[in-house]
């Protein structure tokens, strides 16, 4: 049945139309856990699908079973009417199907050229360099935005990353893209850019989208239609231009509430926490990437900053957390000088939620509990008798903030790496944000989050400010620093290029010194 | 005698050079190999056994069959099929590549020490060496000059095998497989099936090093003919970065500064002998503290290698 359907396919490849994709009742269980059940979905030539709901609600699990990443358990998928036996990746390039993974798929030590070359489908033996440059230098003139051919994967921004991801796609020729969550890294201006660029091939009929979004804003402006899921069900879908943001809000949580925004406590901020002297760093390649950086933060006060990513913010938060070290300059905490190591962190309480966190907070082979106790485990009351780790103790703490956080896993024992996405977000937090925190420093803590998760986030790292904490808080989403900041800074080129406050600037503004032009 | 009279302090850099292309080849062998193994994500500690193994082999058919070059064949034959062993043995579940390796290792040596022993006492047919320095007029300096076909084997292999990786599909491929395992089941390949291929194909240059060591250079077979030769090759893969072009330039300087040592006693220095037979680890060891940085990851390190349980 599938060698059918490949053999259809090169007409419609030259005729340059997508064809229909199909998701068929689609089940798929992980051990005694069901992702999804009787899941189905229809993506219709020339249209952008938006698929929505919770974290781990079975949106990644869905699409990679479109993929054939995962073979569902029961369920067809069809391409163009027909029934396409999905059990490779190969198999769905090969019908003009690519995706984005939410966690990226680039290789990180080669370079964005040989991340585009590589994926060719039809690669030659022998790779004709110049031919292949010659070739993308011509695609990246078409693209509204410029990326160095030449730099390596690994020392790319997160949202370069992503644009990457998403250039590949486009250079693939693919006639069905897969997007899962393509924008929670980028700023609203990248994303708009990217956005407008895949929908403008829709609109042409030349492509068809299904998009992963946890973003109302982004939906209701680009995609045509909407599937909605909760807990591995399918709970409605239809024209976006039919349904109201509440409507599709309501399906995905089931008309449970979300959490109310705390307020921000008035009153004068306290003593300086955290105070940062002429800061200066490397990126890996030993390229300075933060630039004489200064700045202080007083318990109970948040200190925004905003900027493009790329623009040294991730090597600042990895010199907060001694994970880099700085080339020059000065950290105080309390007016001390600090050393980030894991004594000195306990000491001063100073608490890290960094951006990527299941690459740099956690170890993905290991339990959700192990994780959860990664600061204190060797502390009563997790080590009883001075030296004797209690898993007992751990896993029932675990329990306890898995509950109390809501973090969607099989269990405490399951590796934090098969969580979703969302949820490893949660785990993270509810390790981080504890109510101990002193200084507590935070990067694009809403990456990945749906809705309810970023009311609940924000929420706590506003009670933080509020309970005394010093929060510096490094994002890429201006609503987000507007929202929660008590005085913003923004970082350009790896320097603090503007001082502000929430009401004496617009995210117009703030746009225009992050691009380096004020 | 007199012609190294005649020489006299000019035989010590002669000397050097003529351990650096003698000693060397082995070395550039099977680190190419490794080489390749370690760039697809997988370690083979076992290629000392894999060496040895080779030697003995490439010994044996060529005593048989009266060709040292079906020798060489059937030695990286053996290599290649112990190779396969080890690569298929890692893809089992919780098998561990060093573990495996150390195991392998002594299995190798174990296996040749068993089957060789009947080939201590033939002569079997040696390899024939190109004279490349009979026109200096100097039997020393034309001895010194005589180079292995397979000494120019590995200096051919390197630079393609580092063109090789950078600009054919199967080296983009390979390398995309050893710095990200995720990335290449996304492009849906298998990374099992190219970390064996890697491990085979690591295994059969490692078995062709060992045959040049029984069939060129001592050119015998007994139980003491390596030194542990298979096991610094692969650290000098670390060494050279995992970049096939200084994996040579490894192996020269390895050999080289192993030649220093006897060189130096011909001319009546004898004081520090074992001290210079020191010269070759203290010197990586020198280069190595001097080139590496703690504030940096080791440049060029496969990535999937530091996911190895
Ligand atoms: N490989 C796996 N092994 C075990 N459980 C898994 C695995 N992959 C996913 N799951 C579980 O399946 C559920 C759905 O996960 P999925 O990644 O599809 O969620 P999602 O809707 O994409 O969420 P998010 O918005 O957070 O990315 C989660 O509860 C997750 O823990
Ligand atoms: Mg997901």
């Amino acid at each position: 049945m599938s060698e059918a359907v490949i053999s259809d396919w090169p007409a419609a490849k030259e005729t340059g139309h997508p064809p229909v994709v199909e998701l068929f009742k689609v089940t798929k269980r992980f051990g005694s856990f069901t992702a999804l059940e009787n899941v189905s979905l229809c993506l219709k030539p020339g249209t952008l699908h938006a698929l929505l709901g919770e974290n781990g609600a079975g949106k990644s699990t869905l699409v990679k079973a479109l993929l054939g990443y995962h073979v569902a358990d029961s369920g067809s998928v069809m391409v163009g009417g027909h029934e396409v036996a999905m059990t490779h990746p190969t198999v769905a390039h090969g019908l003009g199907i690519g995706m984005v993974y939410q966690h990226f798929t680039l290789v990180p030590n080669l370079t964005v050229a040989e991340n585009l070359v590589l994926s060719r489908d039809e690669l030659p033996v022998v790779i004709d360099w110049a031919a292949e440059r010659r070739r993308l230098v011509e695609f990246m003139a078409t693209m509204p935005f410029a990326i160095d051919l030449d730099r390596p994967v690994a020392a790319l921004a997160a949202g370069e990353k992503q644009k990457v991801e998403i250039l590949k796609q486009l250079y693939l020729g693919r006639k069905v893209i897969v997007l899962d969550e393509p924008t929670s890294v980028l700023t609203q201006q990248e994303a708009d850019e990217v956005l407008s660029l895949i929908r403008a091939r829709v609109v042409a009929g030349q492509l068809s989208v299904l998009m992963i979004s946890h973003k109302f804003r982004e939906i209701t402006a680009y995609a045509d239609e909407v599937t909605i899921l909760r807990k591995g069900q399918w709970v409605g879908s239809g024209k976006v231009a039919d349904m109201t943001t509440k409507q599709m809000a309501d399906l995905m949580m089931g008309g449970g509430t979300t959490v109310a925004a705390a307020d921000r406590r008035e009153g004068p901020p306290g003593e300086v926490r955290l105070r940062l002297e002429s800061l200066r760093a490397d990126d890996d390649v030993g390229v300075p990437a933060v630039d004489r950086v200064s700045l202080e933060v007083r318990a109970g006060e948040i200190l925004g900053i905003a900027g493009v990513s790329g623009n040294g913010q991730k090597e600042l938060v990895e010199v907060l957390a001694g994970q880099r070290r700085a080339t020059s300059g000065v950290i105080r905490v309390d007016e001390l000088p600090y050393t980030p190591t894991r004594t000195a962190m306990r000491r001063a309480g100073v608490h890290i939620l960094p951006e990527e966190p299941l690459r740099n907070a956690c170890v993905g082979s290991m339990s959700v509990a192990a994780n959860l106790a990664f600061r204190d485990f060797d502390r009563a009351p997790l080590v009883k008798a001075g030296w004797f780790v209690s898993w007992k103790a751990i896993t029932a703490r675990a329990r306890s903030l898995i509950e109390r956080y809501g973090i969607r896993t099989t269990g405490p024992d399951a590796p934090i790496a098969s969580l979703s996405g969302g949820n490893v977000q949660r785990a993270v937090l509810a390790r981080e944000v504890d109510g101990t925190a002193r200084v507590l420093i935070v990067a694009n803590p809403c990456f990945g989050l749906d809705f309810g998760a970023v009311a609940q986030v924000r929420r706590r790292i506003m009670e933080a400010r509020n309970g005394g904490a010093a929060v510096l808080l490094v994002s890429e989403d201006l609503d987000e620093l507007l929202q929660l900041s008590d005085r913003l800074a923004v970082m350009a080129d790896g320097a603090l290029v503007h001082h502000t406050t929430p009401a004496a600037t617009t995210p117009a503004e703030l746009g225009k010194y992050m691009a380096g032009h004020p | 005698m007199s012609d190294d009279a005649a020489l006299g302090w000019l035989g010590v850099p002669l000397a050097v050079v003529a351990g650096a292309i003698r000693v060397s080849t082995p070395f550039i062998l099977v680190s190419l190999g490794e080489c390749l193994t370690e760039r697809s994500g997988r370690i083979n500690l076992g290629l000392e056994g894999t060496l040895v193994l080779g030697a003995m082999t490439g010994y044996g058919v060529s005593y048989l069959s009266g060709s040292p070059w079906l020798g060489v064949l059937a030695a990286g034959t053996a290599g290649a099929l112990f190779g396969l062993l080890h690569g298929w043995l890692c893809s089992l579940r919780r098998v561990n590549d060093i573990a495996l390796g150390i195991a392998l290792m002594l299995l190798g040596t174990g296996l040749a020490f068993f089957l060789g022993k009947a080939l201590i006492q033939p002569t079997a047919p040696r390899l024939p060496t190109i004279p490349m320095g009979g026109w200096l007029g100097n039997e020393q300096l034309a001895s010194a000059l005589a180079i292995s076909p397979l000494f120019l084997l590995g200096l051919g292999l390197a630079p393609l095998l580092a063109w090789g990786l950078r600009s054919t599909r199967a080296g983009l491929r390979l390398r995309t497989v050893g710095e990200s395992a995720d990335a290449a089941r996304a492009l849906g390949l298998s990374v099992d099936g190219w970390r064996i291929g890697a491990t085979a194909c690591g295994g059969f240059l490692a078995g062709i090093g060992g045959s040049y060591m029984s069939l060129v250079y001592p050119g015998s077979w007994n139980e003491g003919l390596s030194s542990g030769q298979g096991l610094m090759a692969v650290a000098l893969v670390i060494f050279a970065r995992w970049q096939p072009v200084r994996c040579v330039w490894a192996g020269l300087l390895f050999g080289g500064t192993s030649a220093l040592g006897p060189a130096l006693q011909s001319v009546g220095v004898t004081g520090g002998y074992y001290l210079f037979n020191a010269a070759p680890y203290v010197l990586t060891l020198g280069i190595m503290i001097l080139t590496s940085s703690p504030h940096r990851t080791l440049a060029g390190m496969p990535l999937e290698l530091t996911r190895i349980r």
